[in-house]
């Protein structure tokens, strides 16, 4: 099947100034070569600690931030030559949900024009009247009634601001929606209902989604497959099912070790790793993990690892993995 | 369309919680009710006045204030409590328009250079800096003199020396509802700059705006009177506040009613505009509101 | 049984805004064991971190306002202490950590200058001696360049490093009771296993008392010994951490644990706690989980006391009244 978005080596790099004339002196490596694609009616689960790129990743896509090198595809069609008037008519076809959902709505508008600015900024709509009735028609698909109109953002829930942030992603009908971080606000009880609707929609309407989290538990919860970020670059990715039930990445497993468990039986050894993560300003030589990694060797200190597809014979969907420890053609 | 916005009810709901906030704050409701006072005396001064404002009687000639001249007279025997009366409109709708005129373009430059940036940001603001390096009386002299001493040329003044207020602190609001994500939303739906700044920037930064403007009132008030009393502004026999000090300066030691009425407007006036201001500067606060 | 360290007793306490009076606290009350880590979880706007600034009586006044209660240390009534008593309690005794390091430290100052400042308030130590408690210091929360770090702004540090030069500043006085509140919210995952793991271990080796206070059920299994549950002000159950995660008995603790998302299953839907948080200017007058409650009668329109269900286990919730026959039957 053709992916819906197909982004393919993106790189992202911020020139640091400093001095009195503004020179340039470094560079903040957000994105330094990644790949993805994403199916219609799939999610890909994007995972990284602060400072892993991955919202970088998703702001270029939308290009909120322009990408320094790479391509990104939709449908196809690569969009980082479009300008003007094909910019946008191509972005009524990808949409975002942000983190918070307090200042991603503005103070100052009502829910009607929240949600209904998108028709009228394409034209989509004949008259307010329409604008006003598939506002009305959007919110009740994601859970708020068409009393909810004439409101203004703070008079909601943060749990209710997310599904207003969600219907104004939804109403031009877009192909590809990116989810950054959609959950990380609320509180448990409204993230579950939150995260029920996302996947909700998503079987009703076939949209391909991009769910950047810090969570691997949300994550694992949302996706079809995900993908690990660490320091600018994915380190691994596999379906739901291979990268639960056969992590690789020594970073994955730590994540997934360091995630507290709600089982007071089970007390976990929670510092797994030791250190903090690197600063994307400086990004160690070799393997970007070598410095926490338990099973650095020799040759990460120098030598970047590969992507080495580990995933078991005619299985349908690789399991790819930068490291070391799987360079001499280890597959499960 | 702006009527009808204006009119639509959740708006007034704003609006109305705003005024129940301010209810609660001594010192909004005390420069509240001085500011309605003399807009209502401004409004109703034709009937309100006793007097003809302009009419001379050589025989009432600087009488003290009493039953009959309540401020006293002039020196044409004008009853000076109708003059501070016709003064009241005069400096209210001075003030109004340029208050209107400089809050608007201020506003429409700061939000199209903090949202814009860039050269554009910085040329807008240098030209601003320039502007606000001298002192406001000193500039608006320099504009009213080059245009000629009438009040219209006082009026159009005292406006460019305003906005660059109105421009920079715009300006700085603008900078960081740019940040914000929901312009980041409003991107990724395809809007343009020109809208953006319509209906995100400005519709965020009006409040500050609000507040500045009706601190500027009482300040505009002030410079358009100074530059009455210098002569450059409004010119006798024109019931204008500074004007009238201007010449009743001369009569200060024995006539002390002369000046000192009009003064008297004056202060009251410029305190009320800016003990508002502070009161709505803390009511429109989103961070205290909620 | 150890001896009570801190008793919370009855303590409510009100906000005052625009649009009215907001009881955050009502009529709390709470207990903790010298020794003991003792987790308050709850979701936003529960109380908890009222609660604990409470404590150091650090809530504004105004708005805040401490309507009624007694927060007793050791007996002593920290409610009642004059400002020096307070200033005392404040350093020596009660110290406490926060969610963002950064905004607890000056920025315009080094870490060694902060750390040393605080240390010579509460010891008579010359500058050559406070410098070497430091390094000392900062070698216990594992950070080994200890010397550098002192000549360092708290902006060069990472949250992990600054929530670790928190916690050496918050244990350098040998207090007895730490306050720790959300400590590792603002951490990565993996910074946070090592900023608990430290918190966990020191405070065992000084013996220090806990309140730890989180809306992360995982951070309460892994480092708490007791619980309790918070909702809308009110403490809607109190256990052992074990007993609690076995048996959940307040139907918003049970709402609450269904809502997780586990790391170690797949679920297709996720449960979750249908409506809202009641508004805190108006709340209910009995049991605040009401409007929520799938087992609302008309008995919770009176605030139901503490009940026993177990050793160490109690729940504020009618369905427990009577005795614990009922136990069998949930």
């Amino acid at each position: 099947m053709n992916p819906v978005i197909d982004v393919r080596h993106l790189v992202k790099h911020f020139p640091l100034t400093g001095g009195l004339l503004g020179r340039k002196i470094q560079l903040l490596k957000a994105v330094d070569g990644v790949s993805l694609a994403v199916a219609r009616g799939e999610t890909l689960g994007l995972v990284g600690e602060s400072g892993s790129g991955k919202s970088t990743v998703g702001n270029c896509i939308l290009r909120l931030i322009e990408p320094d090198r790479g391509d990104i595809l939709l449908a196809g069609q690569s969009i980082l030559t479009l300008t003007g008037q094909e910019l946008r008519r191509a972005r009524r076809r990808m949409q975002m949900v942000f983190q918070d959902p307090q200042s991603s709505l503005d103070p100052r508008m009502t829910v009607k024009k929240i949600v209904g600015y998108p028709l009228e900024v394409h034209g989509l709509a004949a008259s307010s009247a329409e604008i006003a009735d598939r506002v009305a028609h959007l919110l009740q698909e994601v859970g708020l009634s068409s009393d909810h109109l004439d409101r203004y953002p703070h008079e909601f829930s943060g749990g209710q601001r997310q599904r207003i942030g969600i219907a104004r992603a939804l109403i031009t009908e877009p192909d590809f929606i990116i989810f950054d971080e959609p959950t990380s606000a609320l509180d448990v009880s409204v993230q579950a209902q939150i995260l029920n609707l996302i996947k909700d929609l998503q079987r009703r309407h076939g949209y391909a989604y991009l769910f950047i989290s810090h969570d691997l538990t949300v994550v694992r919860h949302i996706s079809h497959r995900i993908a690990v970020m660490y320091l600018g670059t994915l380190v691994e990715s596999a379906t739901r099912k291979e990268l639960f039930d056969h992590p690789a990445h020594p970073y994955t497993l730590a994540l997934l070790a360091s995630a507290p468990k709600p089982n007071p039986l089970l007390r976990q050894e929670l510092a797994v790793l030791q250190g903090d993560p690197p600063s994307p300003v400086q990004v160690p030589p070799g393997c970007r993990f070598h410095p926490r990694c338990p099973h650095a060797m020799e040759i990460c200190r120098d030598t970047e690892p590969e992507q080495h597809n580990i995933s078991p014979t005619g299985a349908a969907s690789p399991h790819l993995v930068c490291c070391h420890l799987y360079r001499e053609g280890h597959r499960r | 369309m702006a009527i009808a916005t204006l009119r639509h009810h959740p708006r007034f709901r704003e609006l109305g919680l705003t005024v129940k906030i301010l209810g609660r704050n001594p010192l909004a409701v005390a420069g509240g009710i001085i500011i309605t006072a003399m807009i209502l005396l401004a409004t109703f001064a034709p009937l309100l006045a006793p007097f003809d404002p302009i009419g001379i009687s050589l025989s009432d000639r600087l009488k003290p204030p009493s039953g009959n001249h309540f401020f006293g007279t002039d020196e044409m025997g004008r009853d000076i409590f109708s003059r501070v009366l016709y003064g009241a409109r005069i400096s209210m709708v001075i003030g109004l328009m340029v208050v209107g005129i400089a809050g608007g373009l201020g506003t429409l430059i700061g939000a199209t250079a903090g949202f814009i940036g860039g050269r554009i940001d910085n040329f807008i603001m240098r030209l601003m800096d320039v502007m606000l390096s001298f002192p406001s009386l000193v500039l608006a002299m320099a504009l009213a003199a080059a245009m000629g001493p009438s009040l219209t040329s006082a009026v159009f003044a005292v406006t460019v020396v305003m906005i660059p207020k109105f421009a920079r602190l715009v300006r700085g609001e603008a900078l960081a509802v740019r940040e914000m994500p929901y312009i980041a939303a409003a991107r990724v739906s395809g809007a343009k700059n020109g809208w953006i700044i319509l209906h995100h920037v400005i519709p965020n930064c009006i409040s500050t705006v609000i507040v500045l403007g009706t601190l500027t009132l009482g300040d505009t008030i002030l410079v358009a009177a100074s530059l009455s009393f210098i002569g450059l502004g409004a010119q006798p026999p024109t019931p204008e506040w500074g004007a009238m000090i201007s010449v009743g300066r001369k009569f200060l030691m024995d006539q002390w009613w002369y000046a000192t009425f009009p003064g008297l407007f004056i202060l009251v006036t410029v305190i009320g505009f800016n003990v508002l201001g502070d009161a709505l500067r803390d009511v429109l606060d989103p961070r205290i509101r909620r | 049984m150890s001896e009570i360290l801190l008793q919370i007793q009855d303590l409510s306490v009100e906000f005052s805004g625009y649009r009215g009076i907001a009881k955050v606290l009502d009529r709390v009350s709470l207990s903790l064991r010298a020794g003991e880590i003792f987790g308050v979880v709850g979701e936003t706007g529960c109380g908890k971190s009222v609660m604990a600034k409470s404590v150091l009586r650090l809530i504004p006044e105004p708005p805040g306002r401490i309507t009624s209660g007694r927060i007793l240390l050791r007996g002593e009534d920290i409610l009642q202490a004059d400002n020096r008593r307070l200033r005392t309690i404040r350093g020596n005794l009660v110290s406490m950590i926060f969610q963002e390091p950064m905004s607890s430290l000056n920025p315009v100052f080094t870490v060694g200058n902060q750390m040393r400042e605080v240390l010579q308030l509460h010891r008579p130590l010359d500058r050559h001696a406070a410098e070497t408690t430091c390094i000392d210091l900062l070698r216990r929360v594992q950070l080994p360049d200890a010397a550098s770090i002192l000549a360092k702004y708290p902006h060069e540090l990472s949250g992990g490093m600054r929530q670790r030069v928190m916690i050496a500043m918050a244990l350098s006085c040998d207090p007895d009771l730490l306050i720790a509140d959300e400590p590792t919210t603002a951490l990565d995952v993996t910074v946070q296993g090592q900023v608990l793991a430290i918190l966990t271990r020191l405070t065992k080796e000084q013996g220090v008392t806990v309140l730890f206070i989180t809306h992360d059920m995982g951070v309460v299994a892994q480092t708490c010994n007791r619980v309790a549950v918070m909702y809308a002000g009110h403490v809607v159950e109190v256990a052992e951490v074990t007993s609690l995660f076995a048996a959940p008995r307040h139907p918003y603790t049970k709402g609450l644990m269904a809502c997780i998302p586990t790391i170690d299953e797949d679920r297709e839907t996720l449960a979750s706690i249908a409506g809202t948080v009641p508004e805190l200017i108006a709340p209910p007058p009995g049991c605040r989980f009401i409007a929520r409650c799938p087992h609302a009668k008309a008995v919770c329109n009176e605030r139901p006391g503490l009940f026993s269900v177990g050793p160490d286990h109690f729940v504020a919730c009618h369905l427990y009244r009577s005795d614990r026959r009922q136990e069998e039957s949930t």
